[in-house]
């Protein structure tokens, strides 16, 4: 039964049943969010090495952080990496747990929620003092 | 006259000589993944969250957090999980993509380098991080 319902949905499918489908576009991103995150991580350790240097050139530098237009960036920095994590445990799962490929669209349906649930408050604290100093003098 | 011919599966057959690196990295990718959920999720969370997020980071902040070893451990830790699991993964992405092989090797060449400069960088200040440096 199940087997003739794949052969099936392959045959629909033109014999492809991965290419186009909604795991290969969670590939997509992990590769997308794992190579911006590395980038970024290359910046920021040149960035933290100011340390080394003098107090005010690194905090005249990591006030660049604090710009609201970085500001918003870094909300897409968080929510790459949270994307990143949550789909590595998928692939984990996937990888290692023997109803992981079985349950990988619920899992994936499942990271979204969870992105969204973490994203939408963690979102709201990180623009919030921005969002202050923006709209109303704030500090 | 018998002729000497290992049994099939004899076990004095050689092992395979081919690398297992592939099969290690892609457990690396596992394992360090792990760890990192942790590391950064917190590192993320700490820094660009709480309490006024990243607006409360300056040298002092820095220099507080890096005063205790425990901090300075997870710093580490993360620099050097987050370069080798991210450095692996463009060293998979560079091969996909590249046509050429001069481009792969220049590419993996320029990657490496670039790894090797940011972990050693990264050691260093962690290392030798001084609260008392003058302006």
């Amino acid at each position: 039964m199940a087997s003739s319902t794949t052969a099936a949905s392959a045959v629909a499918s033109g014999g492809k049943l991965y290419r186009g489908d909604l795991g290969m576009w969670s590939w997509v991103a992990h590769r997308i969010t794992g190579v911006a995150t590395f980038f970024f991580l290359f910046a920021h350790v040149l960035d933290t090495a100011l340390v080394r240097v003098s107090p005010n050139i690194y905090d005249e530098t990591i006030a660049t952080y604090k710009n609201p237009l970085v500001n918003l960036m870094e909300i897409g920095l968080v929510g790459a990496v949270l994307y990143h994590a949550l789909n590595g445990i998928r692939v984990m799962l996937v990888d290692f747990w023997s109803k992981g490929p079985k349950y990988q669209r619920v899992m994936l349906w499942a990271t979204l929620a969870i992105w969204f649930a973490v994203m939408v408050p963690g979102a709201y604290f990180m623009i919030l003092r921005t969002a202050k100093t923006l709209l109303g003098g704030g500090h | 006259m018998a002729i000497a011919l290992d049994a099939p599966r004899s076990t004095r057959r050689k092992p395979s000589r081919r690398s297992n690196f592939e099969l290690q990295a892609w457990l690396f990718m596992r394992i360090s993944g792990l760890a990192l959920i942790v590391l950064v999720l917190g590192h993320l969370f700490i820094m660009n969250i709480l309490d006024g997020g990243v607006h409360r980071i300056n040298f002092a902040f820095v220099a507080g957090r890096w005063s205790s070893p425990f901090w300075q451990f997870w710093d580490l830790s993360m620099l050097w999980l987050a370069q080798l699991h991210g450095g692996n993964g463009l060293r998979t992405v560079i091969n996909d993509y590249a046509r050429k092989d001069a481009t792969r090797f220049w590419l993996k060449m320029v990657l490496y380098v670039s790894m090797v400069l940011i972990i050693s960088l990264g050691t260093f200040v962690i290392f030798t991080f001084n609260p008392n440096i003058s302006n």
